[in-house]
């Protein structure tokens, strides 16, 4: 279930990019999307690692993975480098998350940004009627332990993305298997019923 | 216990019985000068498959020599990357062809201070040409043609190995399909060279040495030799993993001695290293190789940087380090690394978190050995694939 739910993830990351680019995966995990973006759309991938077995998965795939932290590595990629940058579900993981993405923007011509949605009503009523931090299947970790220092709903992203005058240029609402373009017109509905959302900025 | 003159004698007599080819076409060095038909030592374990997708080249390190794995016949002890290399093993023997060729200026059969120049007829000792790390790798091309091999699946090596794995990208950008340099540097930092030199200073400190001529004496400078041995061990090993090893334990004994022997254990060691080395290697060849080493660099070589040299480049990299390096740091390879994405390559970067410093890589470190695996399983598939098409 968790892995058709990844599928379609990649399926609307791997729709929003052309054929026969270089895409860097920042976060890139075990290379599933990578793997994905280079059998199906024949595009020259690179990923960034923290994760050590991660990394090793990747080189077993043959993948090519640099081990290294997003936060404080990206500089080692030269200015628009990469035609589009990709970083999945791990915004919200930085430190400095405003500063993370402009460096994808420096790195990309165009940077795909996914989030878990903040804004999700699951996730709003856990807290509103639970009073509790939510705990759902895209967020699945205590409050404790969770790695996300910076949640944000896709309302959140969308204004930000305005005031640092970043060109949005499509916003895709996921939930399970249905997708969504998302404009500021339905912004509050898809905010509300999105599990995640998927920035194409550039 | 033979004499050590009569031991080198015994090694010298055995050496004959090695592989060697003679390399015809003229290599003029980096120095001006020029060699020609020289003998260059190698070794091979496995077997090419027929379509020539599975030969690996190994380079060695400062005082490695030819024999990867097995017996080194001349030493009778186990080849130096038996960890890695070897039927089953990370470069499983069973399915690659692996070459490995001693270093010119080294002291293992390839062209080195201590062979006979045709010119005097007497040892070459120091009027044998100062060498570079370029020398050495375009050295080897003739034995990849020798050996009917236009490209490699891959080449790697380990500390001066992997300086010479960037070298051989650099120089010869189409000869291989993916290379891992290990544990190295681009060039060498200040602290490398001044290691490096107290090895040479070591040596030429021995009365014996005699400006190098002391093969005409049919002796070794081997207190000299052996002080540079222990320098060299000194920087394989971190600060932590020394400690944990010896710590301040005493060697065989309860109390001091209150003398100058080997009272503590890492004393002890170091002479052991020292005094084992001298049985196997020729000092002038220290010198030469260290130099070659403290010239090495990258990017003054390519006028335009390190980005530059790596210009081009189909090669797939994988790039390892070891958290505990000092010699050739995390840094030294991240340089590496960030100078192979700059150009556009193909690059992949691990880094080992171990607290065994530079020998690492010659260890039993199962996270490496099992990346190193992995690595050259999926880069043998591309190629079958690439010759395939």
């Amino acid at each position: 279930m968790k892995n058709l739910k990844m599928k379609k993830e990649f399926k609307v990351i791997a729709d929003l990019l052309p054929n026969n680019i270089r895409v860097l995966d920042v976060g890139c995990g075990d290379g599933s999307l990578m793997n994905f973006l280079q059998k199906e759309k024949n595009i020259e991938v690179r990923g960034l690692e923290l994760n050590k077995d991660n990394v090793q998965k990747c080189i077993h795939k043959g993948l090519p993975v640099i081990q290294g932290d997003a936060e404080t590595e990206l500089h080692q990629f030269p200015k628009q480098s990469f035609d589009y940058v990709v970083l999945s579900q791990t915004l919200q993981a930085f430190y400095e998350p405003d500063k993370v993405l402009k460096e994808l923007l420096r790195i990309g011509k165009s940077v795909i940004v996914s989030i878990p949605n903040f804004g999700y009503w699951k996730v709003r009523t856990k807290l509103l009627f639970f009073g509790k931090m939510p705990v759902t299947k895209t967020l699945p970790n205590k409050w404790y332990n969770t790695p996300n220092l910076h949640m944000c709903t896709i309302k959140d992203l969308f204004n930000f993305c305005d005031e640092q005058s970043f060109q949005i240029k499509k916003v895709v609402g996921v939930n399970e298997d249905k997708t969504s373009l998302i404009k500021k017109s339905n912004l509050e509905i898809k905010n509300l019923f999105s599990k995640l959302g998927i920035f194409l900025i550039g | 216990m033979p004499s050590l003159a009569g031991l080198f004698f015994w090694m010298n007599s055995k050496l004959e019985n090695i592989k060697k080819i003679k390399v015809s076409k003229p290599l003029k060095l980096d120095c001006g000068k020029t060699i020609n038909n020289f003998p260059l030592a190698y070794e091979t374990y496995g077997k090419l498959s027929s379509n020539k997708d599975n030969a690996i080249l190994i380079f060695h390190a400062l005082t490695g020599d030819q024999f990867v794995t097995g017996t080194n016949p001349i030493t009778n002890k186990e080849g130096w990357w038996t960890t890695a290399v070897g039927p089953g093993k990370a470069i499983d023997t069973n399915k690659y062809f692996v070459i490995c060729a001693n270093v010119i200026g080294g002291c293992m059969g390839s062209l080195g201070p201590k062979n006979i120049n045709q010119e005097t007829n007497q040892p070459y000792g120091l009027d044998f040409p100062v060498i570079t790390i370029r020398d050495i790798v375009r050295a080897q091309e003739s034995l990849l043609d020798h050996l009917g091999i236009n490209k490699l699946l891959c080449a790697t090596g380990g500390s001066m190995g992997g300086m010479q794995v960037l070298q051989f990208c650099a120089t010869f950008p189409k000869k291989t399909f993916s290379a891992i340099p290990i544990a190295c540097s681009s060039s060498h930092s200040a602290q490398n060279i001044a290691l490096n030199e107290l090895a040479r200073q070591a040596i030429m400190a021995d009365p014996v040495w005699d400006n190098g001529k002391y093969l005409l004496k049919n002796v070794q400078p081997k207190n000299g030799l052996a002080v540079a041995r222990m320098v060299g061990h000194i920087s394989y090993l971190s600060e932590k993993g020394m400690q944990e090893k010896f710590g301040r334990k005493l060697q065989e004994k309860a109390d001091y001695e209150f003398s100058f022997n080997a009272d503590f254990q890492v004393e002890s060691y170091l002479r052991h290293q020292g005094y084992t080395f001298v049985e196997r290697f020729d000092a002038n060849s220290i010198l030469y190789i260290t130099r070659a080493m403290d010239y090495f660099d990258l990017s003054k070589q390519f006028k335009g940087g390190l980005v530059e040299a790596f210009k081009n480049q189909s090669t797939k990299f994988l790039v390892m380090s070891f958290s505990s390096d000092w010699l050739y740091t995390t840094k030294d390879n991240k340089d590496i690394v960030i100078a192979l994405n700059s150009s556009g390559a193909d690059v992949s970067y691990s880094e080992i978190i171990t607290d065994k410093g530079h020998d690492s890589f010659l260890l039993n470190e199962p996270e490496f050995l099992k990346t190193l695996k992995g690595f050259i399983e999926s880069m043998h598939e591309k190629f079958k694939n690439e010759k395939r098409i």
